[in-house]
């Protein structure tokens, strides 16, 4: 192993091991093990996900927590929040309100020991920016999720920048999801398109409109003057989530990139990510002098859970030799 | 993304108490858990006829609620994964044997524009009859 020339750190979502967790087959403590033996430390929680009786948080719980990350040689990385906009019936909640959401999420963070809170993309420029001097007191980052289809010319991110650039505040900035990096259909997802009966060649014009980089605009339209029904909509509707965009754009705000949500739908038996070409993904990151953790969210596992056992210990190992490799720690041949 | 894991294989029983009506246990098709309030309607359909929802309950970790107050509950929550109870009635007693069990999750999630959850349809074998 060579001295890195990088200050790039692995981690991995707990996100990822979503199919696992849900079905009771993999406690809070396994995943965090599984992360760690892939040389993954850095560990991303989603409180609400993982800590039933969100948001309280016991002290024993606390305790148990510490004690993982002390024993597996982990540490926390990330904790994800959500902001609940309709949390009641009928009516928005206050920007008072929205505000004191993240603000209890700060509060666990710092109780988690994590260093930086993705804040939901739906989280609106006003509030992080009314929220920005609480984090900053807690020493934590809140970092806006950058997901597709959203993009850094996209006017909803656009007044985030505003925000982020006018307050110049450190405790804000950017957390970009690799799924805005989608070159090619993820065929787990094509696939499972087909075993819910939907038409070949409706999926076929669906894939090769996105592959091409087609306009995928009206995609939704031809699919019903084709005949479609509501699995090749549903697919479709996918082709205009996914996009893709040169992963270069992520160099004129790397300054605000404190942290990086590594989506996967497919590691190949090759060791490649089918349709995310994180091998140009990486030296972007690298080049920009990215300090954060390339952190892994795998998200296949709904696509392939109706037909094939689902393994994302596994999605997550392969992801991590790949990035072990990219990020010059291995020559490749262990992985 | 869980919908195929809504109903559960297991726990489908009469009620003890000899009500006519049983349970079925059932999960959220979310990878998060969510306050109550946000749980908009988990409807169920036994043998092909829609069960009103006054006629059922909700329960989660020990704690029940009719549908008409998990509007107002946001200090509880159905837990990621987590088996709820769903507690319903019927005219008569459940016929020995087997049953199809329907149940229709809506969820209001705020970053979507449109409801959230799924649906999941079984056969189950009551359990215990």
């Amino acid at each position: 192993m060579t001295t890195p020339a990088h200050r790039i750190q692995r981690g991995v979502s707990l996100y990822s091991y979503q199919e696992e967790f849900f079905l009771r087959t993999m406690t809070l403590e396994d995943c965090v093990r599984a992360a760690a033996e892939c040389g993954a430390l850095g560990i991303e929680i989603i409180p609400e996900q993982s800590i039933p009786g969100y948001p309280q948080l016991t002290e024993e719980f606390l305790q148990t927590w510490h004690g993982w990350m002390a024993q597996y040689g982990t540490h926390p990385a990330a904790t994800d929040l959500f902001l609940d906009t309709k949390r009641h019936p009928g009516r928005w909640l206050t920007l008072e309100e929205q505000v004191a959401s993240v603000r209890q999420d700060v509060d666990i963070a710092v109780r988690l020991g994590a260093p930086v809170v993705r804040a939901i993309i739906n989280t609106p420029p006003e509030v992080m920016e009314a929220a920005a001097p609480y984090a900053e007191e807690a020493g934590v980052r809140l970092l806006l999720e950058v997901h597709a289809p959203f993009h850094y010319e996209h006017p909803w991110v656009l007044q985030h920048l505003e925000v982020m650039y006018r307050t110049g505040s450190p405790a804000l900035g950017l957390m970009p999801d690799m799924g805005t990096y989608v070159r090619r259909f993820p065929r787990v997802v094509s696939d499972r398109a087909l075993r819910d009966g939907a038409k070949p060649e409706l999926v076929d014009l669906i894939v090769s409109t996105y592959d091409d980089h087609g306009d995928t605009h009206a995609l939704m339209d031809v699919v019903n003057y084709r005949g479609g029904g509501p699995v090749e909509f549903g697919l479709a509707r996918q082709a205009t989530h996914y996009i893709w965009s040169e992963p270069k754009a992520m160099l004129e705000h790397m300054g605000l990139i404190g942290h990086v949500q590594a989506k996967f739908y497919e590691m190949t038996d090759e060791g490649v990510e089918y349709s995310i070409p994180y091998d140009e993904i990486v030296p972007v990151l690298i080049e920009g002098g990215f300090a954060g953790h390339l952190s892994s969210e795998y998200e296949g596992n709904r696509h392939v859970q109706d037909a094939f056992p689902v393994d994302s210990v596994e999605q997550v190992r392969r992801q991590h030799a790949m990035f072990a490799r990219l990020l010059g720690e291995t020559t490749g041949e262990d992985a | 993304m869980f919908d195929q894991y809504i109903v559960c294989e297991e726990g489908f029983r009469a009620h003890e108490d000899g009500r006519p009506g049983g349970v079925v246990e059932v999960r959220m098709p979310y990878y998060r858990g969510l306050a109550l309030s946000m749980v908009e309607a988990v409807d169920l359909v036994l043998d092909g006829r829609p069960v009103p929802a006054d006629r059922t309950t909700f329960t989660v970790h020990g704690h029940t609620y009719g549908f008409d107050q998990l509007p107002h509950t946001t200090d509880d929550r159905w837990e990621m994964g987590e088996r709820a109870q769903l507690a319903f009635t019927t005219d008569e007693p459940l016929a020995p044997g087997e049953h199809d069990v329907a149940v229709s999750v809506r969820l209001r999630i705020s970053y979507m524009p449109v409801p959230g959850g799924g649906r999941d349809s079984k056969r189950l074998t009551l359990a215990g009859a």
